[in-house]
């Protein structure tokens, strides 16, 4: 069941192979699940692959990751391991509840589901959509719009699992959800899997997302991730991408935030091939807050896009983005943000900045932070800058008595710190600061416990 | 509510307000038939006796046009164009070279004396040499005499065809060439005429230099051309306004402005643009798709754009600046006003190449009624532009509950040494601000007029005495009452 890579045309090779396995695709899961399929992958021959011809991804051209040969499993490939012996995920006091995707499948054997006592529900999406067909139907793919983006389509049309976590109203989970995505393969592998978070109203959630990759073979994943946020709903999002650099990583993150609500989304992306981060914010109800903010750190020829579109529904909503990166080596870097505020939306409050700092004169930086805006008793403003290390600040610095190169660690350290310090799992900001800190510094930023070199690999 | 109700008043006072400059003056026309099509464009190169060369650069630049497609990118809702359903050359007809000002057509000097152009002794006064364009074939040209015995040549572009062929074969499309996009290749195609200049070595104009546009004739589009050449350590100031004459029919105006500044040359162009923006309905008003540009390319030349533009129903236009020679210096300010069913889409371009290349971007967007301006532009910093700086500011301000006001940036940057800034704020007049005024006294209207005009104070001090009165008044008639 391998996606043949000679066939000319991209978008087709994937439509032959849907058709093809249609009903391997659709065992199991209920009709609300694969009702979807059809209209994604039509929607999805429509758009293709996208390249730079599409203005969303004007700095990031996708057909070559496509290209290449992936195997896709369409049923999970059993994989005995000891989880402990290959992986040990090592911030220390930090307590969570684990769930384990591997190649996009939930692991079941080593992270049973889990119902606890007070009504929360953590499994796998093909557990949940058989059992809880009412829960899921009203928010399975209401939220993602495949008609708009292509690779929103392709994981409809082929998602076949993912995590699936419901915490109902009022209630609070009592410690965070710790997604785990491990690639590990003999082959080049794909994986799309599809997340539906529901966190009804007045529940108080937080979810850390790891991404890792254990073999040293390129791979491609392919995400969606639903959230609803309900009334008054407070919820924390982290996530840390660390996977080596043969790895491409497409994750399409979409939020629906009711009235009240609140939501910090922050993404880490130490290590990674290709990634392209899409973040689709809704505020569906008047007087939300939402901060989204992101820090990338890249070096050798990796390329990170990061797109988001803050949608201004309502009006009384506030809204923050900052994007913070550095680019070294020949490291490229894209930054597309949109706030869009609607008619509607009066007394909005809307703030993004992108900051880059290049470290070579082969590093690239696009930045593209819009505004669009349709209601006029508003206050939004943007910023985007794109530079080196603060010249005063380094001499103040240097004139003390550090060291150049330390200083250059100190002033960045800095600069990374504004979107780490708003990580609200305290246990986890000290471990990612720690891991920016080795980062930076040039060592590779696994865990300790890890064996993979996730900088060795696929260096291409 | 009695404020609301007020503001209904100020606003139906405005609506009412009639385009100032509306009218058609009626003068024979000397006009091809509808179409385009490579017959057309011949016509149009015998009428003006062009040599053989520019005749073939037409042609290529329509074969190439009718291999491309009318671009969708930009935030505007543009209806179909029929391009086949145009005039492409009308000219007003006179006599062969008005010896002076008795000669000229007395209805077309009535349309000047209307626009308040000084084209008579008036102008000797205003210091202002008017190379008058109306319907694509200039007129009268005046002051230059004075201006050739500096060497200076500023003629229209008509006249340096026949006079200055090898000038305009070097330039012409060094800087936009016809492959550039749509509407640069149409009018390659079909231009009819426009303005030159060429400054030559150490030469710094005596006075600004200005064009006035009018599109008089109905369903005829407006392709006109002009082309700046300032040679090593010159300087000149260029003016272009624009007003046109109601017509129900939408009319299409596809420009191409190039510079070319050599080494330590100072260009500056400032532009106030009046153009028919359409009734309050959004009916007819003009489509104004410009091409401008300039080239930078010696070392520590600088050139520098500034544009009041209020007119239009749609602006769609980049002045950019392509910053080749090393300490080049480019400049955008601009002011975007947009009122009713008016859209803009309008900005620059900064393409930084050379060392230490500096830019700076100051846009102010003012957008009323169900308006949409958008600002788009685009940083460049490539890789051997070592040292650059740009610093961007885009501020847009908003009027009523159902208009738009967008901010596209793009910043590129390709080394580790520039820096770019960029930033905008999108608000609200202040209330607080009107407050003030109120307060003391100054009614609701004026006190707009004060807020606007010393919000976009900082482009307007760009611009020369001779526009800046004018685009003061411009503003505040653009804006009276149209606050929601």
């Amino acid at each position: 069941m391998s996606i043949d890579a000679q066939s000319i045309d991209l978008k087709d090779r994937f439509a032959d192979f849907f058709y093809k396995n249609l009903e391997t695709l659709k065992d199991g899961l209920p009709e609300h699940i694969n009702e979807h399929r059809e209209k994604a992958i039509q929607s999805f021959q429509k758009q293709g692959i996208p390249n730079k011809k599409v203005e969303a991804y004007k700095y990031t051209d996708l057909n070559p990751a496509f290209e290449q040969k992936y195997r896709t499993y369409l049923r999970p490939k059993s994989i005995d391991f000891d989880l402990n012996d290959i992986f040990h995920c090592d911030v220390p006091a930090l307590d969570t509840h684990v769930v384990l995707l591997l190649n996009g499948w939930y692991y079941e054997a080593k992270t049973p589901q889990k119902k606890l006592p007070n009504g929360v529900i953590i499994t796998s999406l093909r557990e949940a959509a058989n059992e809880y067909p009412d829960l899921v139907k009203k928010h399975y793919n209401q939220y993602a719009d495949p008609e708009k983006e292509s690779l929103t389509a392709l994981n409809t049309a082929f998602a076949q699992d993912g995590v699936f976590i419901y915490v109902p109203r009022g209630k609070t989970l009592d410690k965070p959800v710790q997604v785990i995505n491990l690639l590990m393969d003999e082959e080049d592998g794909m994986s799309q899997h599809r997340n539906l978070f529901i966190m009804e109203e007045n529940s108080h959630s937080q979810v850390v997302v790891c991404d890792h990759t254990l073999s040293q073979r390129n791979f491609l994943t392919n995400s969606v991730t639903e959230v609803y946020a309900g009334q008054n709903a407070q919820m924390d999002f982290v996530r840390i991408q660390n996977e080596h650099n043969g790895s491409t990583q497409l994750s399409n993150f979409y939020l629906n935030q009711e009235r009240d609500s609140r939501v910090m989304a922050n993404t880490i992306s130490l290590h990674g091939g290709l990634i392209r981060n899409n973040y689709n914010l809704r505020l569906n109800g008047e007087n939300c807050e939402n901060s989204t903010m992101g820090l990338y750190l890249t070096d050798r020829g990796q390329h990170i896009d990061s797109y988001v579109h803050m949608d201004h529904a309502y009006p009384h909503c506030r809204s923050n983005q900052l994007f913070k990166g550095v680019l070294d080596d020949y490291a490229t870097g894209a930054f597309n943000g949109r706030i869009l505020v609607r008619q509607d939306a009066q007394k909005t409050e809307a703030y993004q900045a992108n900051n880059n700092i290049l470290l070579t004169d082969d590093a690239k930086m696009n930045s593209k932070p819009q505004l669009e805006i349709y209601a006029d008793d508003v206050k939004c403003s943007h910023g985007g800058t794109s530079g080196q290390l603060n010249g005063d600040a380094m001499f103040y610095l240097r004139s003390r008595g550090i060291p150049l190169k330390e200083a250059q660690l100190l002033l960045m350290y800095a600069f990374a710190h504004e979107v780490i310090g708003e990580i609200n799992i305290t246990p986890l900001q000290d471990r990612i600061h720690e891991l920016v800190e080795k980062r930076l510094r040039g060592e590779l930023s696994r865990c300790n416990y890890c064996q993979m070199h996730c900088g060795d690999a696929g260096k291409n | 509510m009695a404020k609301e109700k007020d503001q209904d008043k100020i606003l139906q006072k405005y609506t009412q307000n009639e385009y100032k400059y509306g009218w058609v003056t009626d003068v024979e026309s000397d006009t091809l038939p509808k179409g385009l099509n490579e017959d057309i464009i011949r016509a149009i190169s015998k009428k003006k006796n062009e040599p053989q060369f520019l005749l073939d650069f037409r042609l290529k630049a329509f074969r190439h046009w009718q291999q491309m497609k009318m671009p969708d990118w930009a935030h505007l809702q543009i209806p179909e164009i029929d391009y086949q359903d145009m005039v492409y050359y009308s000219a007003p007809r006179q006599k062969a070279g008005p010896k002076n000002m008795d000669d000229v057509d007395p209805e077309l000097k009535k349309t000047f004396d209307r626009l308040g152009i000084p084209i008579d002794e008036q102008k000797r006064l205003a210091g202002v040499a008017v190379d008058a364009v109306m319907d694509s074939s200039s007129v009268k040209t005046t002051f230059k005499e004075k201006l050739a015995e500096l060497g200076i040549i500023f003629c229209s572009f008509s006249e340096a065809v026949q006079n200055h062929p090898d000038l305009v074969k070097e330039y012409m499309g060094s800087v936009v060439p016809y492959t550039d996009n749509y509407f640069a290749a149409l009018n390659s195609a079909v231009f009819s005429d426009g303005s030159f200049c060429y400054i030559p070595k150490g030469v710094k104009t005596p006075m600004e230099l200005s064009t006035y546009f009018r599109i008089n004739a109905a369903n005829t589009g407006q392709f006109e051309r002009t082309l700046i050449v300032a040679e090593d350590d010159s300087y000149v100031s260029y003016l272009e306004g624009c007003t046109a004459p109601i017509r129900d029919e939408n009319q299409l105006h596809a420009a191409i402005v190039e510079i070319v500044a050599k080494d330590n040359a100072h260009v500056k162009y400032s532009t106030v643009q009046n153009w028919y923006p359409g009734n309050k309905d959004g009916k007819g008003g003009i489509y104004n798709f410009v091409t401008k540009r300039g080239k930078a390319q010696g070392n520590n030349s600088k050139i520098s754009w500034t544009q009041v533009e209020t007119g239009s129903a749609i602006t769609w236009k980049y002045p950019s600046v392509i910053l080749m020679g090393d300490n080049s210096v480019g400049e955008f300010y601009s002011v975007a006003v947009t009122n009713n069913h008016q859209q803009a889409d309008t900005g620059t371009k900064m393409i930084h190449i050379g060392k230490n290349t500096k830019s700076t971007i100051i846009s102010k967007g003012i957008s009323a009624g169900y308006s949409n301006n958008s600002y788009r532009g685009l940083v460049k910093i490539t890789k051997n532009a070592e040292n650059a700086r740009n610093f961007s500011q885009c501020d847009s301000m908003l009027m009523g509950d159902q208009c738009g006001a967008h901010t596209f940036p793009y910043i590129e940057t390709e080394n580790m040494s520039s820096i770019v800034e960029h930033e905008a704020t999108t608000s609200k007049i202040g209330e607080d601000q009107i407050f003030y005024c109120n307060q003391r006294g100054i009614d609701e209207e004026d006190a707009i007029g004060l807020i606007v005009n010393g919000y976009a104070k900082e482009v307007l001090n760009k611009l020369p005495m001779e526009f800046a009165v004018e685009a003061q008044t411009l503003l505040q008639i653009s804006l009276e009452g149209s606050v929601g």
